[in-house]
């Protein structure tokens, strides 16, 4: 217990401060009423969906609670169901295999409900969105399947570049 | 030449294939390949990998490829199949890691194993595409879309008192691949565990097939983007070999420095995430806090978190800048100093040892009977490792020492982590000390229609294997990358029997095994 105690009050603090939104990543309008936003602050509930990612966009999702990102701080967290959750992060092109389940998780979320799709192949933006292409195993970009609020690319994207997006999609400034 | 088949009736006449891997090729028929897998399981011989071909285009049916571990290197072995009726005998009861490949690859070539008890349930098709479709048949039109169908796929039922399913996924409960998994329980106990995967099925080989010979590292890298640089090494290894390009020396050791610092990177959260999976939450902030500052030096140095496309055909894209090595030596100081104080609070943690000693033990012997290899191999005394056993330049002059165990529980999978990353680091050392100056990058010369080679590169879960074969116009005609976890994941059935519910995510994490590798 000394040697994990000694190990806490070395390491101290390492959280940064979190990056401000960029409307430039909103796929479309901001969907929420202001006074929501204002009562919900940055209060957020998320569900992850793999919907067909190489995993990548997952290393960074995870990073997001390190203590350099500690998303939870902000008030941010994960959730392991659809209905607790505001919002869905989606990763991947979505798999032909996948889709039902995506569709199952985005009907199971209580409404108003944000959608940001993740990484060059999920968002459908930068180098690698054509990566996986459209097949009779791929439906490409999730806003192919589901509707989506906000898209940050990056293969993975960032941590940094993650939780802009996420921001970004709860940006109660924004004009919607 | 013969390669140890001096017992069988109609010995194989293998040819050595080009590269610098010990990797042989023969081509045979179905009492052959059946003889030969015999044989090679009798001397301690492992399934590695089974994929098929189209060749009717060449007016020669189907193809089967069956690749095998022996002691003298990589034994593929090749069995032509008629148009019409392309059956091959069943291998699962040879070895039984066969099963899901052999399903796999009737889902997508039609090629279909014959046997009794041969289980012909489907494996990567979900009824989302029709069962006369056949993606990886040449005359198949990749961009055809299906409407998703509902499936009833038919899992075992395990029967009697008190017993009752557990169904869970695709969609798991944390940031994990999606997957499904059937617990039968009794009380909290696991009886059987079930595994049904195939969810993230993108497509990647038909891609392939779309692609050139020089741009396919790519999505190669992004196969399992927790083994980016294992895969855009083996996928590079197989175009070099096939079409006779000389990787630059300065280039293969910056290829080894990627492979050593992926591992470090993917142990360092493991060890984080197997302390949280037993409820110390400090393991997890300690190593993640790690895992970031390896990052972040990977991104300083070489321009990508996780040094995707770092590996090019021909060499590398990036070099270690000036004034890298030192600062690569300074931190493998201070990763090494701080593992060394959370690998004793670990030790000395009774609740975190209570949770990993016994806990989803994987038998030696079971492990041996399914095949695997790598990390989770490792811990259960399957010694292999290609890094030291058939190693490509510069592990040749590395002399890496294989750490193994016994016991197959987490505690020895998480030990195996703690020893790796020593180990790893000494590599780095060692790598930054002895790297030749030259040359980053080989143009890679043009490949004649059917050339054909392999790669084969130890990643951080285990050995990955890219097999590859060219088209003559500069394009790839088949690509079948094999990731490990296809003999692992079996292995975690066996694994968690007996073990209670609660145990499963410990026990799951403490393989780490892909999904994005295996459903492709």
């Amino acid at each position: 217990m000394l040697h994990m105690l000694k190990q806490i009050a070395v390491t101290g603090i390492k959280t940064e401060t979190p990056p401000i939104a960029d409307e430039a990543l909103r796929a479309s309008a901001q969907r929420l009423e202001r006074a929501m936003l204002a009562k919900l602050g940055r209060a957020l509930v998320i569900r992850q969906v793999d919907a067909g990612s190489c995993n990548g966009c997952e290393l960074e999702i995870h990073a997001l609670c390190n203590p350099y990102y500690n998303l939870e701080a902000l008030g941010i967290r994960f959730a392991a169901s659809p209905k607790h959750a505001d919002m869905l992060l989606v990763t991947g092109p979505v798999t032909k295999n996948m889709e039902t389940a995506l569709k199952r998780a985005w009907e199971c979320t209580p409404a108003p409900k944000l959608v940001v799709a993740v990484g060059d192949c999920g968002s459908g933006c930068g180098n690698s969105s054509a990566i996986f292409g459209e097949s009779y195993a791929s439906s490409g970009r999730v806003s192919n399947v589901i509707p989506v609020d906000v898209a940050i690319p990056g293969c993975p994207p960032t941590p940094l570049a993650l939780m802009q997006g996420i921001l970004t999609a709860i940006d109660g400034q924004a004009k919607g | 030449m013969q390669l140890i088949d001096q017992t069988l009736d109609q010995p194989l006449e293998f040819e050595k294939l080009p590269g610098g891997l010990a990797t042989f090729r023969a081509r045979t028929d179905s009492a052959g390949l059946l003889a030969f897998a015999a044989h090679a399981k009798s001397i301690g011989g492992r399934f590695v990998a089974l994929w098929g071909s189209d060749e009717r285009d060449r007016q020669a049916g189907f193809a089967l490829h069956v690749a095998f571990a022996l002691a003298e290197g990589l034994a593929l072995v090749s069995l032509p199949l008629p148009a019409e009726n392309p059956d091959y005998p069943d291998l699962a009861g040879i070895f039984p890691a066969a099963n899901r490949q052999q399903r796999a690859t009737f889902d997508l070539l039609g090629i279909r194993a014959i046997g009794t008890d041969c289980d012909n349930r489907p494996w990567l098709r979900h009824a989302n595409w029709p069962a006369d479709f056949f993606p990886l048949r040449r005359d198949a039109d990749a961009s055809r879309q299906f409407p998703p169908q509902p499936e009833d796929y038919p899992f075992v039922r395990v029967e009697g008192d008190g017993v009752h399913e557990i169904p869970v996924g695709p969609i798991h409960a944390g940031i994990i691949e999606p997957g499904h998994f059937r617990f039968s329980i009794v009380g909290e106990r696991v009886m059987r565990l079930e595994q049904r995967l195939g969810w993230v099925h993108k497509g990647i080989e038909k891609r392939f097939e779309s692609l050139k010979l020089h741009e396919g590292y790519r999505l190669a890298g992004r196969i399992s983007g927790d083994s980016t640089v294992t895969y855009a090494w083996a996928y590079c290894q197989a175009a070099e070999s096939l079409s006779g390009c000389a990787v630059p020396l300065r280039a293969q050791w910056l290829r080894a420095l990627f492979l050593e610092r992926e591992r470090v990177g993917n142990h360092l959260g493991d060890l984080g995430y197997l302390g949280n999976d037993a409820a110390l939450a400090f393991g997890l902030a300690q190593f993640m806090r790690l895992k970031e500052d390896w990052l972040r030096l990977n991104a300083t140095l070489f321009g990508h978190r996780f040094m995707m496309d770092a590996i090019v055909p021909g060499g590398v894209s990036v070099d270690l800048p000036v004034g890298g090595g030192e600062t690569l030596l300074a931190q493998c100081s201070a990763i090494e100093r701080e593992v060394r104080v959370l690998k004793n609070i670990y030790d000395d943690h009774a609740g975190l040892q209570d949770r990993f000693l016994t806990t989803g033990r994987l038998l030696p012997k079971i492990a041996s009977e399914l095949s695997v290899s790598g990390l989770a191999g490792r811990a259960s005394s399957q010694v292999w490792d290609l890094r030291q056993q058939n190693p490509l330049p510069p592990y040749d002059m590395l002399d890496v020492r294989v750490a193994t165990h016994r016991n197959g529980d987490v505690a020895a999978r998480v030990t195996l982590r703690f020893e790796e990353i020593a180990e790893s680091l000494r590599l780095i050392r060692d790598i930054v000390a002895a790297m030749p100056a030259g040359e980053l990058r080989a143009t890679l010369p043009p490949a004649a229609n059917g050339a054909f080679g392999v790669g084969w590169i130890e990643g951080w879960r285990g050995d990955v294997l890219v097999a590859l074969e060219a088209d003559g116009a500069g394009g790839i005609r088949r690509c079948h990358p094999h990731d490990p976890s296809w003999q692992i994941w079996p292995a975690l059935e066996h694994a968690i029997m007996g073990n209670i519910v609660p145990d499963f995510p410990l026990i799951n994490k403490s393989f780490n095994l892909s999904y994005s590798g295996v459903d492709l």
